[in-house]
């Protein structure tokens, strides 16, 4: 079996007395979405947190495209390809949606340092952008600035920089958050298309989502994992119904 | 060098400490519970040194001027306050630099069109004029050693004042959370004006102190505001604990720097040259000294928050 | 986009405005307005620097005295060796002073980049009210070194007899000095103007927009911010460098934190992240000292009134109040 993609191995972290990651153990496998869910407090944003890079953890391994993490900072974990969606949408607010993603396409590249060379007349900074906006459905709003567009839609700005990256894993954090039924459907359809180019590490509170697409999903309570398998598996864990699909 | 030199210039280095605390502390509440960045605090040091001056050369008393100056500098920092600062809270740190960067400019010039452009000089009180003999025979001079004394009194009665009165729990909560002060029923505005005006006291009275040792005149604020900068940045910002060990630390390798390292010197070079290089790499000490605790630790040696 | 329109029509007319005092000046044979225009056109260039960091990268440096004065030092040092037939240093190599310009700016563009380099490295491990105080207090530590340390001149200052020349110009003439100073203020604006819409401007402009997406697309802002403030130190260093030439003096003044507040507010009164913010900037502060430095002692007191009003009232600068919002503020 070849190594996965990204693997967890014993990720523990501590704010003060509270244990917010507890032994973490997860892998992401190509080809493959892999659902974590959990209730609020659960630590699954502090966990693709550890794995971007935002926070360091207190123990354990990350392991991403054949390498340990550790020490490395965020810009540079995204260089090696992971790259995250964030739960409340960070996008730079005075730049138009196309100029977003140009900014990805451009981090891609590695060349944050061009001096000369105009940004506005590259084509292919331009081009490469516009079809990042497309594969999502954007690029009528394409000259809009960022600060102006709905909800919705800056969700499906931040998949399209992630797009543009050509990334070799995503990380999502709740990307259908705040999605009306409609947009939410649409991404399913969008997300299911997306995981034989890289696989998706997904967290979602959206349970319609996350049994439509997982191909496994870990439960998270608590900090610990404590339940793991497929859809169906997971459908019928006593443990997790009592702790958290919250059924009789 | 003798052990009676070396003693005097451990306490030369830590009266210029206390000062600093009684700068930095102020500076540090002031960002702390408003999260204001006060360029103007060497303005009211400067306001303290010239009210003390002046009051006690017109009334023949340092005491009474020591008290006008206290009087003054709350009261010019509370005018600041409700008159230009509560303006500030809400914007961001430049704004606020460029504000009270302007008050700086307007206090300068205001004091000398009332003072003149030439020093002022204060003398001590005839009670701390001469020395006193410490155990072990050295002769150290009683206002210097008053000040010691006075600036860890009010380091004391600061730590009281924050730790177990209704106001320091109003401060300390302010500092936690500003949302919750109001939700408490605080007057917050009032509570901001009594801490300027607090921080500004601190300031005039060590402005005043220093007043007799040097001259008292226009922008004598300033360096002084800097070094209370370098103590922050080293003690951590928001922490009235880790203001005073790091001014403590700042004033005695600032003296001791400026002491020691032109003799540490005349070993290897001629003595102009040693006292040269040994002034011009004693006045970049404490600089260095800020720099390696941020490589060690960015946030301050005692961070207040996290 | 009409602001934007105005906003471009605005900084034409700044830069012939500039252009024109002087030659009238000359004309009418009064080269004392050519002087305080070249004054104008360098601390309008100290600005442009400031406002690489400050206006594009929202680095509130209160420390660019340094790089102003190193620049400033730069010639000092090299014209006191020159004038008395000194070399530079004689081991490991013998280097000869010099009095060209072009020599000299580049001296001065590198030995301002190195301290905006190591300076930088430090105070941006912070950020907000630290970096602040950082700089500022970085700033006073190279200023006390000035002070202290005897070889040039200390509190006194170093005095240069002659002006540095420049190849085929007389730049003991006003006019000319004037029209070598103006000429470098457009090129550097050119330059900036062009990095800004480069590759590095978008990062920068992102970076200070939302430097957590910058990490997240995979570039370091740590590292970006430290390339503009080094390039923002070699700008204001440059500046340095010319206003030396321009009073024929260095002294430790051009180190003190007044003067980091002074550049900040060139940039401020004009509008900060406008290309032409800090030569509006400057050239409204040459012609307030002028004015009413010649009817108050106290004029310092109208500016810090005039620059409270323009932070409380108006604060897109004066371009701001002419031009419209900022593209981004």
């Amino acid at each position: 079996m070849t190594e996965p993609v990204l693997s967890l191995s014993g990720v523990t972290r501590s704010f003060g007395a509270l244990k917010v990651s507890d032994a973490v153990d997860l892998d992401l496998r190509a080809g493959e979405i892999h659902a974590l869910i959990g209730p609020n407090g659960a630590g699954k944003s502090t966990l693709i947190k550890l794995i971007s890079g935002e926070i360091e953890p207190d123990a354990g391994r990350i392991r991403f495209a054949g390498r340990d993490l550790q020490g490395l900072d965020q810009a540079a974990r995204a260089r090696l390809g992971l790259a995250r969606t964030f739960q409340v949408s960070s996008l730079i607010p005075d730049f138009s949606v196309r100029r977003n993603v140009m900014l990805a396409v451009q981090a891609r590249e590695g060349s944050g340092f061009g001096f000369v060379r105009q940004v506005s007349g590259d084509s292919r900074l331009g081009d490469a952008a516009m079809t990042a906006l497309g594969r999502v459905g954007l690029q009528d709003r394409a000259q809009v600035p960022a600060a102006e567009l709905s909800h919705g839609e800056r969700r499906l700005l931040e998949i399209a920089m992630a797009l543009a990256l050509r990334p070799r894993a995503f990380l999502m954090d709740e990307p259908m958050a705040g999605l009306g039924s409609e947009g939410s459907g649409a991404l399913i359809g969008f997300l299911d298309s997306l995981r034989g180019e890289a696989p998706i590490l997904l967290v979602e509170h959206d349970m319609d989502a996350v049994f439509a697409l997982a191909d496994r999903i870990s439960v998270l309570v608590g900090g610990r994992v404590i339940a793991h398998g497929s859809p169906d598996d997971i459908r019928a864990d006593a443990d997790v119904r009592a702790a958290y699909l919250g059924e009789e | 060098m003798t052990f009676a030199l070396f003693t005097e210039q451990i306490l030369n280095g830590l009266q210029l400490g206390v000062m600093l605390f009684l700068m930095a502390a102020g500076l540090t509440l002031i960002f702390g519970v408003m999260g204001l960045i006060n360029l103007a605090h060497g303005s009211l040091f400067m306001v303290g040194g010239f009210v003390c001056a002046a009051v006690a050369v017109w009334s023949g008393s340092f005491w009474l001027g020591l008290a006008a100056s206290l009087v003054a500098s709350a009261a010019a920092g509370a005018l600041v306050e409700i008159a230009v600062i509560r303006r500030l809270y809400d914007r961001d740190h430049l704004d606020q630099v460029l504000a009270t960067f302007a008050l700086v400019l307007m206090f300068s010039e205001a004091t000398r069109f009332v003072f003149g452009s030439s020093p002022l000089y204060l003398n001590p009180p005839a009670m701390l004029s001469g020395p006193v003999m410490l155990p072990g025979g050295i002769a150290y001079p009683a206002y210097r050693l008053a000040i010691i004394v006075a600036g860890l009194l009010v380091a004391g009665g600061l730590g009281l004042l924050i730790n177990r009165t209704r106001l320091g729990v109003r401060i300390r909560a302010g500092e936690a959370d500003r949302e919750m002060i109001s939700a408490l029923g605080i007057d917050i505005r009032t509570l901001y004006t009594i801490v300027f005006a607090l921080g500004a006291a601190l300031a005039g009275f060590a402005g005043a102190l220093v007043g007799a040792i040097q001259s008292v005149e226009v922008g004598m604020g300033e360096p002084v505001l800097i070094l209370a900068f370098v103590v922050i940045v080293i003690g951590g910002i928001g922490s009235i604990r880790g203001a005073l060990i790091a001014s403590v630390i700042v004033g005695v390798v600032d003296t001791m720097g400026r002491f020691l390292l032109p003799d540490l010197l005349s070993g290897m070079m001629d003595a102009a040259s040693a006292r040269g290089t040994g002034a011009a790499i004693a006045s970049m000490l404490i600089y260095v000294l800020m720099a390696l605790v941020l490589i060690v630790k960015p946030r301050g040696l005692f961070p207040a928050h996290g | 986009m009409a602001e934007f329109l105005n906003e471009r029509r605005m900084s034409l007319a700044i830069a012939l405005a500039l252009l024109a005092v002087p030659l009238m000046a000359e004309w009418l044979g009064n080269s004392f307005y050519t002087t305080l225009a070249t004054r104008a056109a360098i601390l309008a260039l100290a600005g442009v620097g400031l406002n690489i960091a400050l206006g594009s990268g929202g680095l509130i440096s209160l420390g660019h005295a340094a790089f102003f004065g190193i620049g400033g030092y730069a010639v000092g040092i090299i014209a006191s060796h020159h004038q008395a037939y000194e070399p530079l240093m004689t081991w490991p190599l013998t280097i000869a002073a010099t009095n060209q310009m072009p020599v000299l700016w580049l001296v001065a563009i590198l030995a301002s980049g190195l301290a905006a380099l190591m300076i930088g490295a430090l105070s941006l491990r912070t950020s907000g009210v630290y970096f602040i105080m950082i700089t500022l207090a970085f700033a006073q530590m190279i200023y006390y070194f000035a002070v202290s340390w005897p070889a040039y001149g200390g509190q006194d200052g170093l005095s240069i007899y002659v002006r540095d020349g420049f190849p085929g110009l007389n730049t003991l003439r006003p006019l000319d000095f004037f029209l070598l100073c103006y000429a470098v203020l457009m090129v550097v604006l050119a330059l900036v103007r062009m990095i800004s819409g480069a590759r590095f401007g978008a990062m920068l402009e992102a970076v200070r927009q939302n430097p957590a997406r910058v990490a997240a697309l995979g570039l370091s802002p740590f590292r970006i911010r430290l390339v503009a403030f080094v390039l923002s130190g070699m700008v204001t260093g440059l500046a340095g460098a010319l206003y030396a030439d321009l009073n024929r003096f260095v002294s430790p003044s051009m180190l003190s934190w007044h003067m980091s507040g002074e550049i900040m507010v060139f940039v401020i009164l004009g509008g900060a992240g406008r290309l032409f913010g800090p030569v509006a900037g400057a050239c409204i502060y040459v012609l307030f000292e002028h004015v009413f430095g010649g009817v108050s002692d106290y004029w310092q007191f109208f500016l810090g009134a005039l620059l409270l009003g323009v932070v409380l009232f108006a604060r897109g600068g004066l371009i701001g109040l002419a031009a419209g919002r900022a593209r981004h503020d």
